[in-house]
């Protein structure tokens, strides 16, 4: 298990490096080969030539990538100066980019929207996979039923409907008609009663989309595992049927829905867009969403580096947890 | 038969209310002096039942018949009526999904074999058509007995099994619900109507079954032991201690090397002939009186095959246990069975002693079955003879004798009854019954003359 463990992580660190390496070659090396000039991203379109010249200068854009690179990955660790056009920039470690056009790190950017993030994501994946779950299981043993029916066709909507849809439905009704939950959005540290109150809608429209999917996976692999030979032995013993599906096929049943939901959190890191502007959360999301309207590469380039590690890591839990449901994997 | 999906239940009703004095009167039947030793124990069956199920077709006199003369005899019977009723029946769907249950208790009579199955029709409702699995089953068999049911894939053997396990009806509800009916009777009590808790505490501690492919039907992802201890725990209030202590035992007696450590081994982590010991020793873990072992040996390898039935017949003597076998290996049930049951189409078509099945068999199909089992004492340029042609669809049965399209002497018995008549089960000596349309000296003839020779 720990030889695994450490193998495991040996995998995520290389990953990681391979994942800073693709997306610093995105954001550097291809406009290099495009003729566009990467400083250019980095300042104000109407700066003058002399500020160009400076963020070229406190970038090393002119230097080779590699050592761009080398000083991309030293920064993390032991912080930056950028100098350049007469100033010093100093962003201290861990340091993941500097905005030039807003002035400040992007590093204490990320760290102050991604709990807000984290908090929307794990509230909404817990209320997901209870409800997706319990419809999928009652959808399965139920089939052809009026419950059945139900189910799916509620999934159906849910899978259809868009966020900022059902988000705006019930903002109006819950929140402005019958004020029942706030309209906003009050930071953790302030009041605890308001932020939930505050998130509860969020948390129901994108546990709403994301249930449907789990709902409708759920029902086809509780389905498929019924059939299973092991249930019908299950069942030649004389256990209960409650046993039987409680222990016996949901334990199967919760393989797949697990590597969904690994994928699924780690992707929402990257920032629920939609529900993050829905309900003005100040998220990544909304960070991602400014940055990429005002192009600022820097932060772009911190986000995305966020969400791939957080999907990695997700997807390191999950696989550590197939190892606790699924015996077969241990040796692997 | 003529196959009208119409009047399904009607013919059974019918075929059920007859069943007693159908009974009555295959009990009249002289048996086998062989066989006597099967009176006592059916006897000693008999009064349990009879203890609180005094039934009106119940007769002193016949408590001394040999059972084995009995059953088929009454199938026979009691399919003869059931055949009146098909033609009378009419459109009678008298929901066959509830069986026996309203009907007054003096023609149930109880049975006094352990476990007695009744015209058991199973049949599963599906978007082609409804699908006849088992279309009108008996047979008897009494603990420390050995019955083997042959046939070829899709013959209704192991819709059999599950049928006596009540496994068809678990889980299952509305359209897709298999339709039973019928009567089985263990130890004097009725299955199929009884509520489904109650079969649920059965199972598993009076009936157990060893499925076959190991591998498929035990769990992936718990240890064998929790999957004994769990078996041994539905039934046993006991502590996690001493069910694992059971579990030990259970799989030390079965052979598995080093039972203490293994037990916590997963079935990935297990051969494929210990798969199923350990699956026997699941099976065996509460001493059932009725073992079913559905194709036991069919997912491994010959040496094994050999060591898992000299497990089980070992287990049988040490237990007393009646036990089903279910096979497509004629080898298998030559070497365990007492009684054998050949099934053809969801029905039986021959039954009979296994020496007599195998040493005299009187119908064609069973000659084919002979007839494609590779023997050792061959020679080998002798060609095997498979049964031609495939088995038929249990949705359209064929018309007549179900096994007419792909029997080489169809065309003997004159008038082409056999494309036209369903031939019924008909006792060719005492305790041997065959349903073919030839007459007996037409068989014998072709048995001695065309077939055993080629054997």
């Amino acid at each position: 298990m720990l030889t695994y463990l450490i193998r495991r992580l040996l995998a995520v660190a290389v990953m990681l490096v391979v994942i800073v390496l693709a997306v610093f070659c995105i954001f550097f090396l291809i406009p290099k080969w495009t003729g566009t000039d990467p400083a250019t991203m980095y300042v104000g379109k109407q700066a003058d030539k002399e500020a160009l010249e400076g963020v070229r200068e406190k970038l090393q854009l002119d230097e080779p990538i590699l050592l761009q690179l080398f000083e991309f990955f030293k920064g993390i660790f032991v912080g930056r100066d950028y100098v350049g056009g007469g100033t010093v920039t100093h962003c201290p470690a861990p340091c993941f980019g500097y905005s030039f056009r807003n002035e400040q790190a992007i590093w204490p950017v990320l760290t102050d929207r991604l709990p807000v993030t984290l908090y929307l994501a794990l509230g909404a994946a817990l209320l997901w996979l209870v409800i997706g779950l319990a419809v999928g299981v009652v959808s399965a043993l139920k089939r052809g039923s009026i419950w059945d029916r139900l189910g799916m066709t509620g999934a159906l909507a849910g899978v259809s409907l868009p966020v900022y849809f059902t988000g705006l439905i019930l903002l109006t009704v819950f929140a402005y008609q019958l004020g029942l939950v706030s309209n906003s959005f009050t930071p953790f540290g302030e009041n605890v009663g308001k932020w939930f109150s505050g998130m509860i809608l969020p948390w129901i429209s994108l546990a709403f989309l994301f249930g449907a999917m789990y709902a409708r996976i759920t029902r086809a692999t509780m389905l498929e595992v019924m059939g299973e030979d092991y249930i019908r032995t299950a069942r030649a013993k004389g256990l209960k049927e409650q046993t039987v599906i409680g222990k016996h096929a949901m334990r199967s049943t919760m393989t797949p829905i697990l590597t969904l939901l690994g994928i699924d959190i780690g992707a929402l890191m990257g920032g629920a867009i939609l529900t993050e502007t829905t309900f003005s959360i100040p998220g990544l999301g909304q960070a991602v969403l400014k940055a990429i309207n005002e192009r600022d590469l820097p932060l772009i380039l911190g986000v995305t580096l966020i969400t791939a590690t957080a999907v990695v890591i997700a997807n390191l839990i999950v696989d550590l947890l197939y190892g606790v449901i699924d015996p077969r994997v241990r040796l692997g | 038969m003529t196959d009208d999906p119409t009047d399904k239940s009607g013919r059974r009703d019918t075929g059920r209310k007859n069943a007693g004095k159908a009974d009555a009167e295959g009990g009249a039947a002289p048996g086998k002096p062989a066989k006597a030793d099967k009176t006592a124990k059916a006897a000693k069956a008999a009064k349990a039942g009879e203890a609180d199920k005094p039934a009106k077709a119940e007769t002193p006199a016949k408590a001394e018949t040999p059972a084995k003369a009995e059953t088929p005899s009454k199938t026979a019977k009691g399919d003869k009526t059931a055949k009146a009723g098909l033609t009378k029946g009419g459109d009678a769907r008298g929901g066959p999904a509830e069986p026996a249950k309203g009907e007054d208790g003096g023609e149930r009579s109880a049975p006094r074999a352990f476990l007695e199955v009744r015209d058991l029709h199973v049949h599963f409702p599906t978007q082609d058509g409804l699908v006849k699995s088992v279309d009108g089953l008996s047979f008897k068999l009494e603990k420390g007995k050995t019955l083997g049911i042959v046939g070829e894939s899709g013959s209704g053997k192991s819709v059999t099994s599950l049928g006596i396990m009540g496994l068809h009806t678990v889980g299952q509800y509305g359209r897709q619900r298999p339709q039973l009916s019928g009567e089985i009777w263990l130890d004097g009590e009725e299955l199929l109507g009884a509520p489904a808790d109650k079969v649920r505490k059965l199972r598993g501690r009076t009936i157990s079954m060893i499925f076959q492919d190991p591998l498929s039907a035990l769990h992936p992802f718990f240890t064998v032991g929790h999957q004994i201890v769990e078996a041994y725990r539905v039934h046993h209030e006991v502590d996690k201690r001493t069910a694992r202590k059971r579990a030990v035992e259970l799989l030390d007696r079965v052979g598995i090397p080093e039972p203490a450590k293994r037990v916590d081994s997963f079935p990935h982590e297990f051969s494929g002939g210990m798969r199923q010991r350990a699956m026997i020793a699941m099976a065996l873990v509460n001493n059932p009186e009725l073992l079913i072992a559905d194709e036991p040996t069919t997912a491994l390898d010959v040496t094994v095959q050999a060591q898992i039935l000299d497990l089980i017949r070992d287990l049988q003597k040490e237990f007393g246990s009646a036990v089903v076998i279910i096979t497509h290996d004629l080898g298998v049930v030559a070497e365990l069975s007492d009684d054998i049951l050949v099934m053809y189409g969801g029905r039986c078509v021959e039954y009979g002693a296994a020496d007599k099945v195998f040493y005299e068999p009187q119908h064609p199909y069973t000659w084919g079955l002979l007839g494609s089992m590779p023997r050792i004492d061959r020679d080998r340029t002798d060609r095997l003879v498979p049964v031609k042609g495939s088995p038929p669809s249990l949705i359209n049965v064929p018309q007549g004798c179900a096994f007419n399209p792909r029997c080489p002497y169809a065309d003997v018995p004159e008038g082409g009854i056999t494309r036209t008549e369903r031939p019924e089960l008909r006792e060719v000596e005492p305790g041997h019954f065959s349903a073919c349309h030839m007459a007996q000296e037409d068989r014998e003839r072709i048995w001695n003359d065309e077939i055993a020779p080629r054997l």
